[in-house]
């Protein structure tokens, strides 16, 4: 018996559901965005699940049907029935089980102490041939039945030690067995996953920087956040995470044409929160109504570098799979929970928000653009700000925000100014086997941060302003 | 009405949103040198550059540079998650922006979550906890210290949070979160001596496929968490998060001298760039001046190990 504990509102269940939180949507649905994770990590795969969604492992094309109205965190594995290879439910991992077996082998193994000295690497060790396997397929062995064969058919399996055991068993597993975990899609994982496979979309963005990003910021719930994005949409995408369904998130451009926001409708946002991601080209948004950047009309080398960029999706994001819906502009039909047509992040923001903009202040400031002048962005973004508002950016090269951080100082126009490098480290932590990992990312961007504030010496008060 | 975590539009920074009586302010002196302090009209912040007195600072905007009865200046900032850490009182060890917003953004934690902390200590992570749950999801805090969790739950007061933090006096350790929780928690977070002994309770306590994490400084305690982990938990990762923070110099050097001379050539001009710096900063122009850049010489070695892990699915 579940009850929710959120204090104050009263939602009805579909409110809730395709509102404010979306917390409650812990089971995939038809049409939702998806992460599958192959194999603990090996293949990262993002998808949709429409009716058409399929997965290629190994030579075995499967539907992801079966996935749909499945918990987040299931496990599935490849199964060959009467209709072709199928993907089927699985009990979670025995990996962890094969980790606490070992703990009780460990007393053993103090009075046989075993390594690899008469192991000779030969080719022989294993008896059943690839014939042999194929033939127990298709006398419909499952993956695990096999995984068992080849370990009973090793003659050198026995005299392994017991870490050695488990790394061959996990080896055959992944060959003969591959699972697929359904990963809800998040800032973490989706950042990560980028990360990992192809870095270059994201700028090399690392989950750990680009949480300080949303945390240095100042990212919550009624904040009026100003993103320059030049990373597919990652970080408007985390923002509008972070921010719920209230507040903006302002992503601006400069030019004529949107930079394209794809990676923003992985994230599985509600209706409620995509209406609040809207676009918004600096020309609208500058105080100087009908100019363009002041760099660009007074120094014309000083044009922003990279050409202006369709609006098209990229057919080069190669983590999403061929064909793949994600990508499609279509309407992805009503919501089904709701039935209300759903609403697509990044429309252009009306007239009158971008007047109360102008008339607040944006209350965050987040700049993520590797090939862009840091200096002449800042120069034209920070007056956008609130006052106390802060603001965070991120560069890959130190030299610019050097720079930048100085003119800032010299100009007074920020306080409170740092410049970053965070730095991150993982474990792995095993019995008799902790150590940090041998593989290690080196570098994760720079961020300078800060707050801007009035260096008005008059003092004013603040007075009504007639709307 | 203070405004750290604005639960309402009207909350919100910005120009049009004076500094009042009653709310907090971060009075900003150096970039290592703040303090929050309470508006009241009548009342006066003495420092080092003077005496500034509040009635002075009601009306302005936040983010104003105001003066002391002898000229000199602070800048009056609005309260964050951010500089409440850098100025709330130290009743226990805290945790800093790196910790804090990797676990954040590792616990998946969006508006409307519901999350449970322990302990509570000196409220820095609780408060920005508070902030990524807001308006609609609330933090359970627990301490078993009766004294800090009283001074955490006075602070959350002033700072405007009780809508969105409960805090209560109970020993986790030794009995676990309150049934009441039970399958309904998004993430829990844990920075105990012994926080294996809190993992049965936060396991029942999360939803399935939800997100722990546990804090500890030892690696011994790491060890020991994540084998109590393996019977329910899926997904075990443990990190280290620390930043690296850098200062910069300007550079003056001679400008350079023909080569015929002989003498050394400094390196070439700068292209002029569009500057929009005061007129009186003209004769550093940039053709004799760059700015360096390097680590700065003091770091944080090590703070503690984060240990993040799901609460495996079942199949049935």
């Amino acid at each position: 018996m579940e009850e929710e504990k959120l204090t104050g509102s009263e939602e009805t269940s579909a409110a809730k559901a395709n509102g404010l939180s979306e917390v409650n949507r812990a089971v995939a649905w038809d049409g939702c965005s998806v992460l599958l994770d192959i194999n603990d990590g090996d293949r990262l795969v993002f998808s949709r699940l429409s009716p058409s969604a399929s997965i290629k492992i190994g030579n075995k094309k499967c539907s992801l049907r079966p996935l749909v109205g499945c918990p987040f965190g299931s496990l599935f594995t490849v199964e060959t029935g009467p209709s072709g290879p199928h993907l089927s439910r699985s009990a979670p991992s025995s990996t962890g089980n094969c980790v606490e077996e070992i703990s009780k082998d460990e007393g053993q193994s103090v009075n046989e102490i075993r390594d690899n000295r008469s192991l000779i690497d030969n080719n022989t060790a294993q008896s059943l041939s690839s014939e042999d396997i194929e033939a127990m397929r298709s006398e419909g062995a499952t993956g695990d039945e096999i995984v068992k064969a080849l370990i009973d058919n090793s003659s050198t399996f026995e005299k392994k030690t017991v870490f050695s055991q488990e790394k061959y068993k996990l080896k055959k597993q992944k060959k003969y067995a591959p699972k697929v975990l359904l990963r809800r899609p998040s800032m973490r994982s989706i950042c990560e996953t980028y990360f990992k496979k192809h870095p270059q979309r994201t700028g090399f963005m690392r989950v750990d920087t680009l949480s300080m990003l949303l945390s240095m910021a100042n990212v919550g719930p009624y904040s009026d956040a100003l993103v320059l994005d030049k990373l597919g949409g990652l970080v408007v995408g985390s923002v509008a995470e972070r921010v719920g369904g209230t507040g903006y998130i302002c992503s601006t451009y400069f030019g004529t044409v949107p930079y394209q926001i794809d990676i923003v409708r992985m994230f599985n946002l509600s209706s409620d929160v995509c209406a609040r991601i809207l676009q918004a080209p600096f020309s609208d948004l500058s105080p100087l109504q009908n100019a363009p950047s002041e760099c660009a009309m007074s120094d014309p080398s000083d044009v922003r570098p990279g050409s202006p960029e369709t609006a098209q999706p990229d057919p080069s994001n190669e983590l999403l799979q061929d064909g793949d819906s994600l990508l499609d502009s279509r309407d992805n039909g009503d919501d089904t929970l709701t039935g209300q047509k759903p609403v697509k992040p990044g429309r252009k923001a009306p007239p009158e928000i971008v007047k109360s903009w102008k008339d607040n202040g944006f209350t965050s400031l987040i700049i993520a653009a590797p090939e862009m002048d840091v200096e002449s962005l800042i120069m034209d973004l920070l007056p956008l700000l609130a006052y106390s508002a802060p603001f965070a950016i991120y560069h890959q090269y130190l030299q610019p925000l050097a720079t930048c951080m100085h003119k800032l100082q010299a100009s007074k126009m920020a306080i409170g100014m740092q410049i970053s490098e965070p730095w991150l480290r993982e474990y792995q932590v095993l019995p008799s086997r902790t150590h940090p990992h041998m593989q290690m990312n080196a570098f994760g961007g720079y961020i300078l941060s800060g707050i801007r504030i009035s260096n008005s010496n008059t003092g004013g008060v603040i007075e009504d302003k007639a709307a | 009405m203070t405004m750290m975590v604005a639960v309402d539009d009207a909350q919100k920074l910005s120009f049009k949103r004076p500094i009042g009586d009653g709310d907090t302010v971060i009075v900003y002196e150096r970039h290592d040198c703040m303090r929050a302090v309470t508006v009241s009209p009548g009342s006066e912040l003495q420092n080092r550059f003077g005496v500034f007195k509040h009635s002075d600072w009601v009306g302005k905007p936040f983010g104003s540079k105001v003066f002391s009865s002898k000229g000199g200046f602070v800048f009056l900032l609005a309260p964050t998650p951010q500089l409440w850490t850098l100025v709330l009182s130290h009743r226990t060890q805290i945790l800093y922006l790196p910790d804090i917003s990797f676990v954040v953004s590792c616990l998946e934690i969006v508006p409307g979550c519901v999350v449970l902390e322990s302990g509570t200590g000196s409220g820095s992570l609780s408060t920005s906890l508070a902030r990524a749950v807001a308006p609609s999801g609330h933090l359970f805090t627990f301490d078993f210290h009766e004294q800090r969790a009283s001074s955490a739950r006075a602070d959350f007061q002033r700072n405007g949070l009780t809508s969105l933090i409960t805090v209560t006096v109970r020993d986790i350790q030794g009995e676990g979160f309150p049934k009441q929780h039970e399958g309904s928690v998004d993430a829990v977070f844990l920075d105990l001596p012994q926080p294996w002994l809190a993992i049965p309770s936060a396991s029942r306590c999360l939803k399935p496929d939800a997100v722990l994490c546990s804090f500890s400084p030892c690696i011994e305690q790491v060890q020991r968490t994540c084998e109590t982990l393996r019977s329910s938990f899926t997904d075990i990762r443990t990190f280290e998060v620390l930043v690296r923070s850098y200062e910069i110099k300007e550079h003056c050097f001679a400008k350079s001298v023909s080569e015929e001379d002989g003498s050394p050539v400094g390196p070439p001009p700068q292209k002029r760039k569009q500057s929009t710096l005061p007129a009186n900063k003209s004769e550093k122009t940039e053709s004799n001046f760059s700015v360096m850049a390097k680590p700065c010489n003091t770091a944080r070695g090590h703070t503690g190990y984060l240990t993040f892990a799901r609460l495996t699915v079942l199949s049935n």
